[in-house]
């Protein structure tokens, strides 16, 4: 690239973009999370693709009707729901500057996340007792697929809370802090809507069929 | 500190990305309405409520679609201005994604489901 020498001085144009400005640092998370977030949607809508595809195979396995339990899910669904006002919760007092609260809304929520994640490895664990193994039926492998996949986000998710927790216990509400807040509660609130679909699709649908 | 702040997000304000932050009332409302919007689909399911099956499915399914944009509305504050617009359009072209992957593969698998016949059943087979 051979561009005019020394601009300011022979008064030639500028060979950069005028608006070229410093950012302040994170200026531009949001959007750059927000799109791996869609990105992340792509993957959960692939899995659900794969679920609609294969839902119905049962292999002469057991089917939704017989695996699921309605009630069980209601309570995983509603652990979710309130883990996401909580966090909405924790987002206000942060806002706020009220450290203490802040961490507890936080604390809270990760209890709703942990209570999600029981209830769902004891669902696991008592299908696969009953031999509704990933490996019994192209529906069961779908569904573990889809349902694990979502619980492991739910896994990091909890994670990545309690990492929060001890950077605000230590460095305080600073700007940075804030940000990786911010950033978890779209995460949260995105599982939360993954989770419509799944109880949607493929418990309500699935017990329907 | 708080000066600090201020000072930061007063700078960068013609970026135009003031993510939108919710108040007690629009996330007691949002949670309001997904308490509702989820309860009502699993009555409809348990209780067997609507007579026909293929109805409870597509109500349920409406239920869902109103949920999820409730959710975006008040949980994940998206609207059209925040990011320059740049988050409404990364959605927009995520939701088309979404749409022809779900769509193209249940279209065309239930297709090939219903042209492929089991071996025993076709004729001068076997």
């Amino acid at each position: 690239m051979t561009v005019a020498v020394n601009p300011s001085q022979t008064g030639e144009p500028l060979f950069y973009l005028a608006d070229e400005h410093p950012h302040p640092e994170g200026w531009s998370t949001a959007l750059g999370f927000w799109i791996y977030l869609m990105s992340d949607c792509l993957i959960f809508a692939i899995l659900f693709a794969t679920y609609g595809v294969l839902g119905g195979n049962y292999a002469a396995g057991p089917a939704p009707k017989d695996l699921f339990d309605l009630n069980l899910v209601a309570v995983n669904t509603s652990m979710l729901l309130l883990s996401s006002i909580t966090y909405g919760f924790a987002m206000l007092t942060m806002q706020q500057n009220k450290i203490g609260q802040t961490q507890m809304w936080l604390a809270i929520t990760g209890l709703f996340g942990a209570a999600f994640i029981g209830i769902e490895l004891t669902e696991f664990a008592h299908m696969i007792h009953e031999g509704a193994t990933p490996q019994r039926s192209a529906f069961l492998s779908a569904f573990f697929t889809l349902v694990g996949t979502h619980g492991l986000h739910v896994s990091c998710g909890l994670i990545w809370l309690v990492t929060l927790m001890v950077q605000v216990q230590r460095f305080g509400l600073i700007e940075a802090n804030r940000r990786r807040l911010m950033c978890l509660s779209m995460f949260w609130h995105f599982l939360d809507v993954v989770w419509i679909g799944v109880f949607t699709f493929v418990y309500l649908l699935g017990v329907l069929r | 500190m708080n000066t600090d702040t201020h000072a930061a997000h007063a700078d960068h304000d013609h970026h135009g990305d003031g993510h939108a932050h919710g108040t007690f009332s629009t996330y007691l409302l949002g949670f309001v309405l997904s308490v509702v919007l989820t309860a009502i689909p699993f009555w409809l399911v348990m209780s067997g409520a609507l007579p026909s099956k293929q109805i409870t499915a597509l109500v349920i399914m409406a239920f869902a679609v109103v949920q999820i944009v409730v959710h975006m509305i008040y949980f994940l504050h998206m609207n059209t201005t925040s990011e320059n617009g740049w988050s409404m359009m990364a959605l927009i072209f995520t939701i088309v994604m979404v749409v022809i992957a779900l769509s193209g593969s249940l279209w065309v698998m239930s297709h090939l489901n219903s042209n492929m016949m089991p071996m025993h059943q076709m004729p001068g087979m076997n």
